[in-house]
């Protein structure tokens, strides 16, 4: 079983699509949606829910007023600054900046600080069309997304070998911080999908030096390579310099966005389109490793 | 013209918008560059996209003024004081400290800490103390002569983007008449880092399924916290109606719509969106800038009549 994970560093450079594209294409195969904070998957796959789980998120503190004495001892501690005087002088944690440590409620002398941990995160396992989907949705503002990203892909690497499956497909999360770096570690192949712009190039320089940190063979996918064939050659140029493989230079095409409002991969739009052919041919790369 | 009265804060505008690529650096840049035209003279844009700012690329005369390396204090365990009583094990909830008494190791992971001082207190032994390592850096540049850009810029390898964010916003400047903060995409923590201390969010989405589910999260997110937002449709005329329906339906107000055009996304390609700006472009802003002020001004005459 081969594990392999669609990144980009930039958003919306058409890593949901693509993978969707993928659904299609790879026969056994299991699909995780990586992108826990704005999952979009789900959209094109249309999932059939098996399985919900609850994933327990970060702790929250809070003072109980009652048996508060305002001393302050956990105002002074709380580094992350989420402790403070209220309009009632009373002293109030600010959910939003509690970062969930637990040191003022440890240091409380009267012990009127409890944490809970929020229970406002889902992940799921479910059936679609083109196999298993593991995906997950994170509750708005909620911490921890690198930690929900170990958790699907943890189960969905163990469906994939209970049900002895040949890939296991993650759509991974924009950017290079804590969730990118969770759907990165232990995966077997990096496909970066590349938007030929200025900040497609910025950001998938910083993405591959990640990804180096990791030692993971890595694959590259131009799209949208005719808004400006200037920024598609000096992407090229970076490859070439880098020595990373290109598996195909998708066209900017409105079709995929047509596809997307029809719920369907845009293979299953249109399977003779330049843009279906191109991500058949990468597949093909792919699988003749 | 908003010039900030004497000993009062400037303005926040945070531009956010849950899916990525909707438009989130075309709509700062421009606004920064047309409110700086005819509404505000001094304005900073602070890109709070750690993980890849790219605010720079589009704004190119500003000059590199200052730089400062950002840092998280991580704690080192002294071993000939520690007695391997895992007390800061117990206390550290991130589990970022490792201790095996029968081998007499200690050692503290530094990719999971966040620096919350936890284990320097639960330590009776004055074997932890802390040291300063780098989670990335945060620049500061002058364009033009009262226009500031603040950029921070995380580390590869860290996983500390939120506090990183927390720090660039630091560099907001009270001399400014208006400051925007550019966040990253999504909904989760390191965005509510962005948008917490803004006094207006302008939500930039696409007519498009995926834009739409994702700027419903990001509506729902920003009603938790409590905070005034609009919405600028980008790329209007592709895909469907549904986010007009949406919006209108749940009463936000659209602060604009830019049509979909295949010429500008080429223009954005190379990082030439400010240069030659056709007037269209500009009325489109200053429509969008002229809803915004009116907005301000009504809240702070609100104000006015509650004091």
């Amino acid at each position: 079983m081969k594990e392999i994970t669609i990144l980009s560093g930039k958003g919306g450079t058409g890593k949901t699509s693509i993978t969707a594209a993928l659904a299609s294409i790879a026969s056994q195969a299991v699909f995780c949606d990586n992108d826990v904070d704005a999952a979009d998957l789900h959209l094109i796959m249309r999932p059939t829910i098996r399985e919900e789980h609850t994933f327990l998120g970060g702790w929250t503190a809070t003072i109980n007023e009652n048996i508060c004495n305002d001393c302050g001892i956990c105002a002074d501690i709380c580094r992350f600054d989420a402790i403070h005087l209220n309009g009632h002088e009373r002293l109030e944690i600010n959910p939003f900046s509690c970062d969930g440590c637990r040191l003022c409620e440890r240091l409380c002398p009267v012990q009127a600080i409890t944490s809970a941990q929020s229970t406002n995160n889902s992940w799921y396992v479910s059936d679609t069309r083109f196999g298993v989907l593991v995906h997950a949705k994170m509750g708005p503002g909620e911490e921890n997304s690198g930690k929900l990203v170990s958790e699907v892909r943890k189960k969905a690497k163990e469906l994939a070998i209970e049900g002895d499956a040949r890939y296991l497909i993650n759509d991974g999360p924009p950017g290079i911080g804590c969730a990118a770096i969770s759907s990165l570690t232990g995966t077997d192949l990096v496909i970066m999908v590349i938007e030929s712009t200025i900040s497609g190039l910025h950001d998938v320089r910083r993405l591959y030096e990640l990804i180096q940190i990791f030692s993971i063979p890595t694959y590259a996918l131009l799209n949208k390579i005719d808004i400006n064939p200037l920024s598609t050659s000096e992407i090229e140029e970076f490859l070439k310099e880098k020595s990373i493989p290109l598996l195909g230079k998708i066209p900017f095409d409105e079709r995929m966005v047509e596809a997307m409002i029809e719920g369907k991969t845009i293979i299953e739009f249109n399977e003779s389109l330049e843009t279906s052919k191109v991500i058949m041919e990468a597949w093909n790369k792919i699988e003749n490793l | 013209m908003i010039t900030k009265q004497k000993g009062k804060i400037p303005l926040k505008l945070a531009i956010a918008s849950g899916k990525g690529g909707t438009g989130k650096t075309t709509v700062a840049v421009n606004l920064f560059h047309f409110i700086s035209k005819k509404f505000a003279q001094k304005i900073q844009l602070i890109d709070c996209d750690v993980e890849e700012p790219n605010d720079l690329l589009f704004i190119q005369n500003a000059e590199f003024l200052t730089e400062e390396i950002a840092t998280q204090l991580i704690p080192v365990i002294d071993n000939s004081k520690c007695t391997y009583c895992r007390k800061c094990v117990s206390y550290c909830e991130f589990n970022a400290i490792v201790v095996i008494p029968p081998v007499q190791f200690a050692e503290v992971n530094s990719s999971l800490c966040h620096s919350c001082g936890a284990c320097v207190v639960a330590c009776e032994y004055g074997a932890i103390t802390e040291n300063p390592e780098e989670i990335g850096t945060i620049r500061n540049y002058r364009v033009g002569p009262d226009r500031m850009l603040t950029e921070g810029r995380l580390k590869i390898g860290s996983a500390m983007q939120t506090m990183l964010i927390k720090q660039v916003k630091q560099h907001a400047r009270e001399d400014m008449d208006m400051v925007i903060f550019d966040a990253p995409p999504g909904t989760s923590c390191p965005v509510v880092e962005t948008v917490v201390d803004a006094d207006y969010v302008i939500l930039v989405t696409e007519p498009t399924p995926f834009g739409l589910y994702d700027l419903k999260l990001t509506v729902e997110m920003l009603r938790e916290i409590g905070k005034p937002f609009g919405v600028i449709i980008n790329k209007a005329g592709m895909g469907d109606h549904k986010v007009q329906n949406f919006l209108s339906d749940q009463h936000i107000e659209i602060l604009g719509e830019i049509p979909y055009s295949r010429e500008y996304a080429s223009k954005y390609a190379t990082g030439n969106i400010l240069k030659n700006t056709n007037s269209e472009t500009e009325i489109q802003y200053e429509a969008i800038i002229r809803k915004l002020m009116d907005r301000n001004t009504e809240d702070e005459r609100d104000n006015d009549l509650k004091r």
